[in-house]
Order: C-alpha cells, then sequence, then structure tokens
C-alpha cells in the first residue's frame, strides 16, 4: 500500500488492526485520545471485536484481561497517570502469563503533571511498575513509522512469550502527524490463542491463578518467569546505532529524545566533532551489550532524556564504571530543541578535550 | 434404588475449605446444581475475587479465573464481549462488590453487560479476619468497628441491591439468604433466573445472598443463621428488587 499520512496515535489503531487486535478498552486522556477515537471508528463495528470506554482505566485493564484470557488480541492505551492506575491489571496479566498490549503516550509528571510529552515514565515502565516481581517487555518508538512497526511486532511478541508489552510512546509522537506505510493486510481470520480459556467443552475444566498459600510454590512460578525474561533478554533486545563507528562521545537517548539528538548531532558532526548516538529500541530488556561493546572504544558518554535521568541509571549499570557518563535532562514536558542539544554536545566535547 | 441426591456433576471431589456454618458452601453448591440442571458446564467461565472464596476454582469444575479485588465484573465483561458464548459469572463479596469494586459492578450493569454477579453479602471482610464491610450494619461489631459502627463516623450499610435496580442495564435483581431449608430452595430459583437471564440476554442480572459468618460474628452456626432472620433481612430484606422479564412468562 502507498504512505499514508497519520498521526501516531491513530497509527497504532490502524496497526492494531492489521494485528488481529480483536479487544480495545480505553479511558479518556490526552495525550493519547485519538487512540481511542480510532477504536470506536474503526475496531468498534468490526465483526467479532469489542471496544468499551471504561469507566476507568482500571476496568478498561481488567477488561483486557478477561479478553485476552479467552484468547484474542485486546490492547488499551492511555497516559502517565492513567498507566499508574493500570498497573495493579499489568501485574496480574504478568502474573497469569497473558498477553497484552499497553500503550503509554506519557505526559509530564509526578501527579496529574502536564499534558504535553515527557519520558518520566521510564523507571515505572521498566522496573515491572506493578507490585511483585515481574517485568514487561517496553518497546520505545521513535517515528510514527516505528509506532506503527512495533505495534505489530508488540503482539506478537506478547503471544509468543506470554507477557504483557509496553508500547511507551510520548505526546509529541502520539499527535505529531507524518507518513507510514502499513507492511499487514487485517487477517482474513482473527487468531484465538490455543491456550485460551474458553470453557470446559472436550476437556477438564482449567483456571487461572495468581494466589497460592504455598510460598514454595510462588517461588518456582516467580522462576519459571524469570526464565522466559532470561530469553527474551538474549532474543528481542533490540536497539539503532548512527554515526558511532568514528564517534569520540556517544549520545544515548531513547524515543522522541532520540529524534532530537540525531538533529542535534548533525549539527555538531557539521562542525566536525566526532558524535554519535546510541538509541534503545527495547528498553526492557536494555541493549547492555551495545554499550558493552562500545565502551571498548568511546570513553565518553551523553545521556539524554526528557526526564531527569531514568535511563542514565541503566547506562551506568551497563558500564560498570568504565567510560565516563554525563546527563542532560529536561522534566516536566519541556521539550529541549535540537539546537540546544547541540550546545550541551559541543561544550560537553570541548570540555573533555575531546578536540584535541 | 431411585438416587434422589448426589453431588452436583460441576461440584469438584474437594473438601470445602469453609467453616462450619459458613454460606460459602451453601452458594457454591448451588450455582453447581443450577448449571448442571441447565447444561452449562462445558460454556461457564467463572471469575472469583480475592476473599475466602479466593479457592472457588478448587470447588467448580467450569473454566475460572481470579480477579483483582473488586474488578470481577471488568473482568466478565471483557470475557463476554471477547466471547459472547461463554456464559460468565462472578462470585463476589461485599467487600468487593459493594466496597472496592462499586464502579466496576455499576457500570457493567448500566451496559446491560449479559454476565450474572452472585454477590455474597456477610457484613464482613471474612478472610482478612472480620474487619467492617460496606454492608456492615449499623452498631454492629467488627476488628474495625470495635465500638459498634456508628453511622456518622463509619457510613451505613450500604444496599448494592436497591443501587444497581436503579440503573437502566441491570435487568434482574434479587435478594435472597442461605439460612434455612426454604430460603435456601429460594436462593437456588433466584441464582437459576440470574443464568437464563443471560441466556436470553436481556441485561445485567445479580443474585445478593445473606449469608452467615458464625467465625467473624463470634457466633454458633445456628445463632448465625437466626442474626441473618434477626437482624441483617431487616436492613437487606428479601425478595425481587427488579425484574424485566416480569408478567412476561405464563410460568
Amino acid at each position: 500500500m502507498a504512505k499514508v499520512l497519520m498521526t501516531g496515535n491513530a497509527a497504532i489503531g490502524e496497526a492494531a488492526i492489521r494485528a488481529g487486535c480483536q479487544s480495545y478498552f480505553g479511558y479518556p486522556i490526552t495525550p493519547q485520545n485519538e487512540l481511542t477515537e480510532y477504536m470506536a471508528a474503526n475496531l468498534s463495528r468490526r465483526k467479532g471485536c469489542s471496544f468499551i470506554q471504561a469507566e476507568s482505566e482500571l476496568a478498561a485493564i481488567n477488561m483486557v484481561y478477561g479478553a485476552s484470557l479467552v484468547g484474542v488480541r485486546a490492547m488499551t492505551s492511555s497516559s502517565s497517570p492513567g498507566i499508574s492506575l493500570k498497573q495493579e491489571g499489568i501485574s496480574y496479566l504478568a502474573a497469569c502469563e497473558l498477553p497484552a498490549v499497553i500503550v503509554n503516550m506519557s505526559r509530564g509528571g509526578p501527579g496529574l503533571g502536564s499534558i504535553v510529552a515527557a519520558q518520566s515514565d521510564y523507571f515505572q515502565a521498566t522496573r515491572g511498575g506493578g507490585h511483585g516481581d515481574y517485568r514487561t517487555i517496553v518497546l520505545a518508538p521513535s517515528s510514527v513509522q516505528e509506532l506503527a512497526d512495533l505495534t505489530h511486532k508488540a503482539f506478537d511478541l506478547a503471544d509468543k512469550y506470554k507477557i504483557p508489552v509496553i508500547i511507551l510512546g510520548d505526546g509529541i509522537l502520539g499527535q505529531m502527524m507524518e507518513p507510514v506505510k502499513f507492511s499487514h493486510e487485517v487477517p482474513a481470520e482473527l487468531p484465538i490463542r490455543s491456550d485460551a480459556l474458553r470453557g470446559a467443552k472436550g476437556r477438564p475444566s482449567k483456571f487461572i491463578r495468581t494466589f497460592t498459600s504455598d510460598p514454595v510454590q510462588l517461588e518456582e512460578i516467580n522462576w519459571s518467569l524469570f526464565r522466559r525474561y532470561e530469553l527474551i533478554k538474549k532474543d528481542e533486545t533490540a536497539y539503532e546505532t548512527f554515526l558511532v563507528e568514528d564517534a569520540e562521545l556517544v549520545v544515548v537517548a531513547f524515543g522522541i529524545a532520540a529524534r532530537i539528538a540525531k538533529g542535534a548531532i548533525r549539527t555538531v558532526r557539521a562542525e566536525g566533532l566526532k558524535v554519535g548516538l546510541l538509541r534503545p529500541i527495547t528498553l526492557w530488556p536494555f541493549p547492555d551489550e551495545a554499550l558493552k561493546e562500545l565502551v571498548k572504544g568511546v570513553k565518553q558518554f551523553l545521556v539524554f532524556e526528557m526526564n531527569m535521568g531514568q535511563m542514565l541509571e541503566d547506562v551506568q549499570l551497563a558500564l560498570e564504571g568504565k567510560g565516563e557518563v554525563s546527563f542532560y535532562g529536561r522534566p516536566g514536558g519541556v521539550i529541549p530543541t535540537p539546537s540546544e542539544v547541540a550546545r550541551v554536545i559541543s561544550r560537553l566535547y570541548y570540555q573533555k578535550g575531546l578536540n584535541r | 434404588m431411585k438416587k434422589v441426591f448426589t453431588r452436583p456433576k460441576s461440584l469438584k471431589r474437594n473438601t470445602f475449605h469453609y467453616c462450619p456454618g459458613c454460606g460459602h458452601s451453601i452458594a457454591h453448591r448451588l450455582i453447581c446444581e443450577v448449571i448442571d440442571e441447565m447444561d452449562l458446564q462445558d460454556k461457564a467461565i467463572g471469575v472469583p475475587p480475592p476473599g475466602c472464596s479466593v479457592f472457588a476454582y478448587y470447588y467448580f469444575d467450569v473454566d475460572m479465573v481470579e480477579s483483582a479485588h473488586g474488578r470481577g465484573a471488568a473482568v466478565a465483561t471483557g470475557i463476554k464481549r471477547a466471547f459472547p458464548e461463554a456464559v460468565v459469572f462472578t462470585y463476589q463479596g461485599d467487600g468487593d462488590l459493594a466496597g472496592i469494586g462499586t464502579a466496576e459492578t455499576i457500570h457493567a450493569a448500566n451496559r446491560g453487560e449479559n454476565i450474572t454477579s452472585i454477590f455474597i453479602n456477610n457484613a464482613v471482610y471474612g478472610m482478612t479476619g472480620g474487619q467492617m464491610a460496606p454492608t456492615t450494619l449499623a452498631g454492629q461489631t467488627t476488628t474495625t468497628t470495635p465500638y459498634g459502627r456508628d453511622t456518622v463516623l463509619e457510613g451505613h450499610p450500604i444496599k448494592m441491591s436497591e443501587i444497581l435496580a436503579l440503573v437502566e442495564g441491570a435487568a434482574y435483581i434479587e435478594r435472597v439468604a442461605v439460612n434455612s431449608p426454604a430460603n435456601i430452595r429460594k436462593a437456588k430459583k433466584a441464582i437459576q433466573k440470574a443464568f437464563q437471564v443471560q441466556l436470553d440476554k436481556r441485561g445485567f442480572a445479580m443474585v445478593e445472598i445473606l449469608s452467615p459468618c458464625p467465625t467473624n460474628w463470634k457466633m454458633s452456626p445456628v445463632e448465625a443463621w437466626q442474626w441473618v432472620d434477626n437482624e441483617m433481612t431487616r436492613v437487606f430484606p428479601l425478595g425481587v428488587i427488579k425484574d424485566i422479564t416480569s408478567g412476561e412468562n405464563a410460568d
């Protein structure tokens, strides 16, 4: 198909439908309403599909839990304060090993915060988010095209690993329009998972639960989850590098911040500074190995985020004290310009004597 | 010899963990009898809550999924919308349905979700050790109302059935009790009706069951059964509270 011009939020909706998403449950919150509206217009009347504007984010995530249980591809979306409310359900999905796709078009916080783009939900997204020992796969797109591609991938990963997958975008990505091409058609037959709970017809009854009064049994459940997480780390870590081959300084940034950083890097490159970019595409699993490889040749790293330094900790952990890590961040929904970031990069470059 | 009484097919051969005199085991059995009689065992999906009945899946021989506290109606909604062929029921206590889950319950009812809710009202939080429930009676002593529930400070017993009867999408609401053979027979009829309403796609159906909790009420089973009659039914009167099908059937 040809490219079409769409907002990021609408592109997620279209990509989800083309991935065979049958159930969408949402609740209004800025800046992701275009996605709920897209699903109301394009999914709600589709045969075999269901759409509900729920009474709360809590209800929406629990509807996803019910729909996932009966084996359909299910999705919900929200923005930061609403994602906090969904954490209860995400913990249950993780515990029950139920696939689901959860979109966070994040905004400034804490509290009600602002309605503009921010990246301050990194900790929440990558550390599980709710109670208990668990992880979710976290995908961080940086363009509308990538939002569409990763939405499809999110459903595949969720099914493959029986895990909730978070798409961590932000208010800019959700609301800006870009040309996008969808590589999949809507499947003729909507997929139903073979392990679904759909009534005990022709088989013994089954139950899915998270509660057990036996700590040893619960420990085994945790171990089994983490064995799967190791597989995900091994096989699904994704990142992009940009101009790192000869770089003296590498900027590490994700999502929309990486897009801004790319602009800044082009500017400083034109002035002869050897600067590259590492952009994690999966925030969990985090691309530790890519950093460990880079630090063999690069000694200076600049982490740039639209928060007070959250991914910064993962970069420091991955580098294990090797190299030197600086940080530049703007919290609260302030969106730095490429020229601002270029100034930060070049100041650091000269301060560290990399021009010599 | 003719068999006149047997274990329902959809009730597993596990010994109940419930206390002597508790209403849960009676309610479980009634639901299982109805599931058998209406031939629903292979279509039913049950949604039990956290609480004393968290282990309901050890007893019901149908597909079941544990819900987070209070979210039963939302989980059941997701199941039913994604798989309308299922016959979905929630099994919820008073803390669950009338406290933490009021929003989910009222809105599922308002959307007219074709689900059946079995609401066990025993006027206390049972599993956590007998704290005040939203349905605790005025003056009733619990571990968190050691001086008796003072309605000025602690609010009034909430009447979920009456509240839900005002909601447009609710099709059938009845309050029953499981404290005497006559009441138990009525309770079974109500449960049957609540499943039939779902099968007929008429909307949300709920049966509120007044259920004794001798352990947390600190009574003998017999005293607890009497307390249901003498105290609980004064605040929570038994009977059909809403039935949109009333008068439609000759029977």
